[in-house]
């Protein structure tokens, strides 16, 4: 959306999460989502760093931010599968699973 | 080790499912009487209401807010209180199918129960508001439900002495406003908690507190009927917005995340408890019994690209259908009456 971040999906099965998170190198964080939980609460990466979005529960999640300029939405993530989020600009982007909002990360993207 | 643990659980609940599927049912159903223990463990009751920081609790703030909760004259009309659709005899809801507003108007929606309002993450059916304080003064607002103007909510209660000392002692310094009327009813709906019932009962330990029959239902729950995917924990709900294929125009949460497709006719996950007494059922008031719900997500409704994915197909047979109704059953408490507050003149 807007060129602020750019998704890239993988449809991954265990094995290849697995995968994904050892090929994870620097400048992509990687964050589970498990037991309706993200595995962190907070986290600062910098321009042009990525998220990889894992989810790891039995039941679907989908990942997205309304926050000004820093907006994104990965579509419904079924179990196993996997999305990277970049950032591409400075800000702070809250972001929570659209159909279980009591899961909230909040992303600060330094220069 | 705990991953290992969940899983031997529904492998065990789905064994015994098996069994009485089978026909043994009910005659063998003694034998399903133990639900595992590691699954009981999820459904433990929590020991504390949660209060905000910027709004603790104190008995003037609950008396204040009960008060203000039952009173008609929060509405334009000065004859539409919060409780005329959150009664305390029904469970605090309505028992209507859609609410009714002003001007005896039908609104889209059904009036939900405030039970255990405290542990909600969002309100409303579509989630918009994010604390009890933000609903609070929806509805009072709301030209289609109690049409006050808040500003001169402010001047009508300013004129009532009472209201006015309470104010002060409720929240010193500051009194009468129009954020202390939303924290003082926040207050008071955050200790509208449902009691002890039969199934709480059951998982304190006492096995005769429900049938098996009831005790083979909420294996059902947990496994094959897919219930506690979202209906989940002591308080029965995740808190999670779904699309659950219901025939209904209303875009939902769709309405608030519009590029979110998932959203489109998603309504937030209610509460279980007290369901046998908060008939008619889903955000529309659209199903009459829990059985009707039973057959409603056996089906699983309209498929459509909003459709949750964790809808499915459930098969399941009369029995177990039969099972999860006693089993919800199991969710009512045996409240002692609420006693409706005195209000100032």
């Amino acid at each position: 959306m807007k060129g602020l971040v750019t998704v890239r999906r993988s449809i991954a099965t265990v094995s290849l999460v697995i995968a994904a998170t050892a090929a994870a190198g620097a400048g992509e964080i990687r964050v589970a989502q498990k037991e309706k939980s993200f595995s962190i609460k907070e986290v600062s990466v910098k321009v042009n760093d990525a998220i990889l979005f894992v989810n790891e529960d039995s039941v679907t999640h989908n990942v997205y931010s309304v926050s000004k300029g820093m907006e994104f939405e990965i579509r419904t993530q079924q179990p196993g599968q996997s999305d990277t989020i970049k950032f591409a600009r400075e800000g702070e982007a809250e972001v929570q699973c659209a159909i279980h909002p009591k899961m909230k990360l909040r992303v600060t993207v330094k220069p | 080790m705990r991953r290992r643990a969940t899983l031997a659980v529904v492998v065990g609940g789905l064994a015994l499912l098996g069994t009485a599927a089978a026909g043994a049912f009910p005659a063998d159903v003694a034998s399903q009487a133990a639900a595992p223990d590691v699954l009981k463990t999820k459904y433990q009751r929590p020991s504390a209401i949660p209060f905000p920081s910027d709004n603790g609790y104190t008995k003037e703030r609950e008396a204040l807010g009960r008060m203000l909760f039952f009173d008609p004259r929060l509405s334009g009309s000065n004859f539409i209180s919060c409780a005329s659709c959150h009664n305390p005899a029904f469970s605090w809801g309505d028992a209507l199918p859609r609410a009714i507003g002003h001007g005896m108007k039908e609104l889209g929606r059904r009036s939900p129960t405030i039970l255990n309002a405290a542990w909600s993450e969002t309100l409303f059916w579509d989630g918009r508001a994010r604390s009890l304080e933000e609903q609070a003064l929806g509805p009072v607002k709301s030209p289609g439900e109690m049409n006050q103007d808040l500003e001169q909510l402010i001047y009508k209660l300013g004129r009532i002495p009472g209201y006015v000392q309470l104010f002060r002692v409720a929240y010193p310094g500051e009194g009468l406003t129009i954020p202390n009327v939303a924290k003082a009813i926040a207050t008071f709906e955050r200790t509208v908690v449902s009691g002890i019932a039969p199934f709480d009962q059951w998982i304190a330990g006492n096995e005769t507190a429900i049938s098996a029959q009831a005790k083979w239902g909420f294996l059902l729950f947990n496994t094959k009927a897919r219930c506690a995917v979202c209906h989940q924990g002591w308080n029965f709900t995740d808190g999670s917005f779904h699309d659950i294929g219901l025939p209904t125009t209303d875009p939902g949460r769709g309405e608030l995340l519009p590029k979110l497709v998932r959203m489109k006719h998603a309504f937030k996950t209610p509460t279980l408890r007290n369901v046998d007494r908060r008939g008619p059922y889903m955000h529309d008031g659209s199903v009459k019994t829990l059985a009707e719900v039973v057959e409603v997500y056996d089906v699983g409704g309209v498929p459509r690209e909003s459709r949750s994915l964790e809808i499915k197909r459930l098969g399941l047979t009369a029995e177990e259908k039969d099972a999860l109704v006693a089993f919800m059953k199991t969710l009512t408490s045996a409240d002692a009456p609420i006693a409706l507050p005195e209000l100032p003149r």
